[in-house]
């Protein structure tokens, strides 16, 4: 008898207890950090359920019958010579093993995704958020004689040096029809593959001056090049010549104080008409290359400035 | 048996022994002998070498950057003693100040370029000895694959300077990848950081350069070999020897079999 004991596996039923058991541990320790109150009934909740937990581990040796359902396949078995039974259940298709492997799949994955998932965002996002330009204060509104372009040149953002140059032309065209101020300020990034582009006539550098950290100098071009790859556009921003696949981009502006102050830039298919007169179409900025009308805009359908703004 | 001579005792003593201890461990010994004892083809010529200069100009590569990181520091800022960027200023340091400084760089520099013409003139003599071929395909796609991470590490390496010829074929460089259809744009915003080249650029583009790829190429790198050293060597379209040889049977006698000439196995 008290061989057999031995040879067989002895071990405790299951027991819930030892959840409570630890959540009053937990609440013990968190009270010892937050107030005694909690520690009390942490400490309630922990003897509570230790005790319990005790009891129902130490059942078989105090010889306490426990309380289970009894089998019920011997039942089954009898009966089966009188009344014809459904076959035996089929084993379980889903094992404890294929179990075990999917849950230890399924957790690394769900640890994996928590690293990684803010991990990859961090990568991506800072790329995509919060980059609205500054604005930018180009100065008193006399500086820009009407229908010359000057070359305003300023730090879009002074903390990080000259890395953040901007360089635009700016030209007065004096009111529209409406009787509203017109200005043409087109960024010098060129739209084939952003090299600088540079207006094509003599830079006035008598008139050059600076103020309040912007370079102001006038400049005698109706046309700009672009010394890397040749493109060509004239006094709209219009391409005339070379790789470009759209216009100059423009600086949206309002005039505040009497001082032109820069807003946002977008990108423009093409101008026509001249000065106040010119009729723009407008598009949201994108990268220099792509194309923003006809045909192949299509191949870019969504541009990041579209989604954020 | 006959009695060993002097030479073989201390030979067994202070190398085959404690070969033997590490190999019957940890079969390092059995695996380098896998690694470089094999048969090549009779008839194999410079031609085949270029793969090993290539791994030579990247370990050259690794160890020089390696050392200019520890004098090299990422940042646009200005640094209020030259006035001139950090990143810039402690190139000019390193070029001009620093003790065989302008050697180091100057091996990391035209070492990269030498990186990329051996890449492409290896890639040229398995093309032309269509070593490519069966079963070495994947030799080619793990080959190309390199090539690929090592143009990248040559154009995120060429900004770091942080002068106007970086800046600006850099500019030139974001917008090439910009215009590629539909996640072009954003591939750019995502190199630039924002819409244009910034301060956040520098660092994030020397981590690339400096972990990113380098984690991805060093894996690559060592499942290319490992595919040579199990393929072994093509011989060339005009041997006469067959395409494809067994590899030995290896270390028929063991692990220290052929490691000291006149000793081992043998005795």
């Amino acid at each position: 008898m008290s061989e057999s004991r031995h040879d067989t596996p002895h071990l405790p039923g299951p027991s819930l207890w030892p959840i409570g058991f630890a959540i009053g541990v937990a609440c013990l320790l968190l009270g010892l950090v937050l107030s005694w109150i909690i520690a009390a009934i942490g400490a309630v909740l922990a003897v509570a359920f230790g005790l319990l937990w005790a009891r129902d581990v130490t059942r078989d040796v105090r010889g306490e019958v426990p309380d289970i359902d009894p089998e019920t396949r011997a039942v089954s078995d009898t009966a089966a010579a009188v009344a014809p039974v459904a076959a035996p259940a089929p084993l379980p298709s889903y094992t404890r093993s294929r179990f075990l492997e999917a849950s230890t799949l399924g957790l690394g994955a769900a640890i994996g995704a928590v690293v990684t998932l803010p991990v990859l965002g961090f990568t991506i996002l800072p790329s995509f958020t919060n980059r609205e330009e500054s604005e930018a204060d180009l100065g008193p509104l006399e500086n820009f004689p009407e229908g010359q372009y000057v070359i305003a040149s300023f730090l879009a953002h002074p903390s990080q040096g000259e890395v953040s140059r901007r360089t635009t032309f700016v030209r007065n065209n004096g009111l529209t029809e409406a009787g509203v101020p017109s200005f043409t300020i087109l960024y010098s990034r060129c739209v084939h593959l952003g090299c600088p582009v540079q207006p094509n006539g003599p830079i006035d550098e008598q008139a050059a001056k600076e103020i309040d950290g912007v370079e102001l100098r006038p400049v005698l071009a109706q046309s700009f090049g672009c010394p890397c790859h040749g493109g060509l556009y004239d006094a709209e921003g219009n391409r005339r010549a070379g790789p470009p696949v759209r216009s100059m981009d423009r600086y949206t502006f309002s005039i505040r104080n009497g001082r032109l102050v820069l807003h946002e830039l977008y990108a423009v298919g093409n101008v026509s008409g001249t000065g106040a007169n010119a009729t723009i179409s407008k598009y949201p900025w994108s990268t220099p290359g792509t194309h923003v009308d006809g045909i192949e805009a299509w191949l870019y359908p969504i541009v990041p400035s579209q989604v954020t703004g | 048996m006959a009695t060993k001579s002097k030479k073989d005792q201390i030979v067994e003593l202070a190398v085959l022994a404690p070969l033997d201890w590490v190999d019957e461990r940890t079969a390092a010994v059995r695996g380098t002998k896998w690694f470089l004892f094999r048969n090549v083809p009779r008839d194999i010529s410079w031609a085949q070498t270029l793969g090993s200069a290539a791994l030579t100009a990247f370990i050259v590569q690794t160890l020089t950057g390696v050392i200019l990181a520890m004098y090299y520091e990422p940042s646009a800022a200005i640094d209020p003693v030259t006035g001139k960027p950090v990143a810039y200023s402690s190139i000019e340091a390193i070029t001009n100040d620093l003790t065989l400084g302008w050697l180091v760089r100057g091996m990391h520099r035209w070492g990269a370029s030498v990186f990329i013409i051996l890449l492409f003139l290896h890639m040229g003599r398995v093309f032309l000895f269509g070593a490519y071929k069966y079963p070495r395909e994947l030799n080619w796609i793990t080959g190309v694959l390199i090539l690929a991470t090592g143009m990248l590490m040559g154009f995120t390496g060429y900004l770091l300077p942080w002068d106007q010829t970086a800046y600006w074929a850099t500019v030139v460089g974001i917008n090439l990848n910009g215009t590629a259809p539909f996640a072009g744009p954003w591939l750019a915003e995502f190199l630039a950081t924002g819409p244009e080249i910034g301060a956040d650029t520098l660092p994030k583009w020397y981590a690339l350069h400096m972990l990113l790829l380098p984690g991805a190429l060093i894996p690559l790198i060592g499942i290319h070999i490992y595919l040579v050293t199990r393929l072994g060597v093509a011989s060339p379209p005009w041997s006469s020897e067959a395409a494809g040889r067994e590899r030995p049977e290896v270390q028929p006698t063991g692990a220290r079999a052929g490691l000291v000439r006149g000793s081992g196995g043998r005795d």
